[in-house]
């Protein structure tokens, strides 16, 4: 198992999903992802769309600011 | 039925017709936006569209036959596409990818990485490409098929379709 990073607090949209569901492809299974995001519409999207496409919310933590870490697992 | 099973089956069809930059951008935004959250996507390249999905990317004579080819050349490819209002004879878009780019948005040429990473179809018209005397190998090899009406109604059946 191996975890990947991303970064998408200075994205936009589409560029927040996008990058998400492009990182989350590459993985294998049960590979998790961690995104750094921000408040807003990335916070209260980017989980329940990798959830409805079948991935795993491990854990949604705020690391300050309105920055918040979410690791996805595949 | 569950949310998982209802994404499944959404599917978003877009006729890209306009070949406009704005309008482009707007198109691969609802597209890749679209895809990334789990919708099957299918972009229908028509007419001015096409300029979108050219592989030459400049201004090139592309196409059969003298006239095409002025045409070709005149209408030019996705870095040529003019903005639908204050194009300014092209210095428009080029000064908005430069804004975009500054504010940490996707270009028109990001967006259309992102579609082709996201495996999004695009499909290619047949009859304005027998028009402009354009065949599939002046397009980017990631354009999956040449289609007319009937196949494009087949593909976005049960989705949403748009015109932009």
């Amino acid at each position: 198992m191996i975890t990947k990073y991303l970064d998408i607090t200075r994205e936009h949209c589409p560029m927040t999903f996008v990058k998400t569901k492009i990182e989350l492809s590459r993985l294998q299974k049960g590979d998790r992802l961690e995104v750094l995001l921000t408040e807003g519409e990335p916070l209260e999207n980017v989980p329940v769309s990798s959830e409805e496409q079948g991935y795993k919310v491990i854990s949604i933590e705020k690391i300050g600011g309105n920055i918040h870490k979410i690791v996805i697992e595949k | 039925m569950i949310m998982s099973e209802l994404i499944k089956n959404k599917k978003l069809s877009i006729i890209s017709f306009s070949g406009d930059f704005d309008k482009l951008v707007a198109a691969f935004t609802l597209a890749t936006g679209s895809a990334a959250v789990g919708y099957d996507v299918n972009i229908f390249f028509t007419f001015w569209g096409l300029n979108a999905i050219k592989k030459k990317k400049g201004r090139a004579f592309t196409g059969k036959g003298f006239l095409a080819r002025f045409f070709g050349f005149l209408m030019g490819s996705i870095n040529n596409v003019p903005l639908s209002k204050l194009n300014f004879l092209g210095a428009s878009p080029k000064l908005m990818t430069h804004m975009m780019r500054k504010r940490n948005v996707a270009t028109l040429n990001e967006l259309v990485e992102a579609a082709i990473l996201l495996n999004i179809n695009l499909y290619a018209c047949e009859m304005s490409m027998h028009i402009l005397g354009l065949t599939k190998d002046d397009f980017i090899p990631e354009v999956k098929e040449v289609i007319g009406v009937a196949n494009f109604l087949n593909y976005s059946e049960g989705g949403d379709r748009m015109f932009i």
